[in-house]
């Protein structure tokens, strides 16, 4: 019986100390000075750039916005996924009810760490593994972009998840597995720039293996199917496989990648469809060369086999 | 007699079951539709000179095959199942999804109304179609694979 109560008491004591440790160590942590030295300015037009390359509106505005109707930053969108229900908030120059009155050190927390302004983890829905690979200097320039967006009313409603995911702290502990501010694919010395300025846009702002590539047990991207597609995190259906691996675009020319990111039309003209019309709509807002850099990095990267499993037949 | 009546009646039914398969009908009607956009695409990009005799049949075309897109016969109830890639979206908004469609023959009947002298006015007209491409798939279209 000692023994059973001395193995109980160590139980209780290593809890205690997970618990403890568990705390620390998903405590939410900001920028350190020598980032926030880094912001500059901000730059209106640049910052113009990297909002339609990190598409905060095909989120952030109002579900089914049109046309300027998309610049109102009002949230509201349900993202319904395995975890819960995730709604993006109002991110418009309102003080209240948006983001009018953050800082551009807030909103660098906010991309950069996942940090509030308040302190509290942001969920990781909000894709800052990936805006965690940006440039500080870009964070301001689209600082300086978003103040000229109007101010509009009107909270979204809540995050409706389920537990354990409803414990906001929680996500400390999967940010020290999955956030870095490193590149996903290395290249050797030498490579052509337009395949490294293609690896900024998509890995960081443009944030496209948040749906291209599939997820772990953890909810974190598997990085050895780096856009080997998924099984859609969000809705139904799959998203394709874009790299050249089995099952993939291989047979795609970067001039056909970046037609596609303009224009909406695969080479044998079937159309986007999906999540993806919003983010074509805003790859066409971006100049030729940004394109064409995106399509230059996809054609670069490692193959890989379809990250989805393969589609039963149909029964009949 | 009256068996034999029975036999034939229900053979005929049998084959037009066969042969009307709506799945392969849309999915066929998508191809052409698909097939003379990218035509035309190439008009626009320059890679082929503008002739507006070829580019009032392309959109002559474009209009039959928009016309041919019978949205009770080619989207009947059941036919979400098999191999299709139609969301279940279409029969939850069939009014959503037919008002779409109308858009979308609407602004081909215009663009073969026009009949575009130039190219610039022809990009004008193509893109107002080419944009009911994506607000369609977007909603009412699944990738399955």
């Amino acid at each position: 019986m000692p023994s059973l109560r001395k193995f109980v008491g160590a139980l209780v004591v290593l809890g205690g100390v997970g618990a403890v440790a568990g705390w620390v160590l998903s405590a939410p942590v900001k920028l350190g000075p020598e980032t926030l030295a880094k912001l500059g300015p901000g730059d209106v037009a640049k910052g113009k750039r990297i909002f339609y390359a990190g598409g905060c509106t095909s989120c952030h505005a109002r579900p089914g916005s049109q046309g300027d109707a998309r610049l109102e930053l009002v949230g509201g969108l349900e993202l319904k996924t395995p975890f819960g229900i995730f709604v993006p908030p109002n991110i418009s120059q309102d003080a209240k009810d948006g983001i009018g009155a953050w800082s551009v050190e807030d909103l660098a927390n906010a991309m950069l760490k996942g940090v509030s302004p308040s302190g509290e983890h942001f969920y990781p829905a909000f894709p800052y593994a990936s805006y965690a690979r940006m440039n500080p200097a870009d964070i301001a320039d689209l600082y300086a972009f978003l103040k000229t967006l109007p101010a509009v009313a009107g909270k979204a409603p809540d995050n409706s998840l389920s537990f354990p995911f409803s414990i906001r702290r929680g996500i400390g502990l999967w940010k020290l597995l999955y956030l870095s501010d490193r590149p996903v694919v290395a290249f050797p010395e030498g490579t052509p720039a337009p395949v490294m300025a293609g690896r900024y846009l998509a890995e960081g702002p443009g944030h496209c293996g948040e749906c291209h590539t599939p997820r772990d047990f953890a909810g974190g991207t598997k990085k050895t199917e780096w856009l080997a597609g998924a099984v859609a995190a969000e809705g139904s259906g799959v998203v394709p496989n874009i790299t050249s691996g089995d099952g993939g675009f291989g047979n795609w020319s970067e001039a056909d990648i970046a037609n596609y990111l303009e224009t909406g039309f695969t080479p044998d003209f079937d159309s986007v469809g999906g999540a993806m019309v919003d983010v074509q709509r805003n790859m066409a807002e971006l100049a030729p060369e940004d394109r064409a850099a995106i399509a230059a990095y996809l054609k670069a990267i490692p193959s890989h086999p379809n990250g989805y499993p393969a589609r039963k037949p149909a029964a009949k | 007699m009256r068996k034999l009546v029975i036999a034939i009646s229900m053979l005929a039914l049998a084959a037009s079951a066969a042969f009307a398969d709506p799945i392969l009908d849309r999915q066929a009607l998508m191809k052409e539709r698909g097939k003379i956009v990218g035509g035309l695409s190439k008009v626009i990009k320059g890679e082929e000179p503008f002739d507006a005799a070829a580019v009032l049949t392309a959109l002559q075309a474009l209009q039959v095959n928009a016309e041919k897109f019978d949205v009770d016969a080619l989207f009947p109830a059941g036919s979400d199942k098999g191999d299709t890639t139609a969301s279940p979206k279409i029969w939850e908004d069939m009014v959503g999804f037919k008002a779409v469609e109308d858009k979308y023959l609407a602004d081909v009947k215009a663009a073969a109304a026009a009949a575009p002298a130039d190219v610039d006015t022809l990009k004008t007209q193509f893109g107002t179609i080419a944009s009911n491409c994506g607000t369609c798939h977007q909603t009412y279209r699944v990738k399955k694979s």
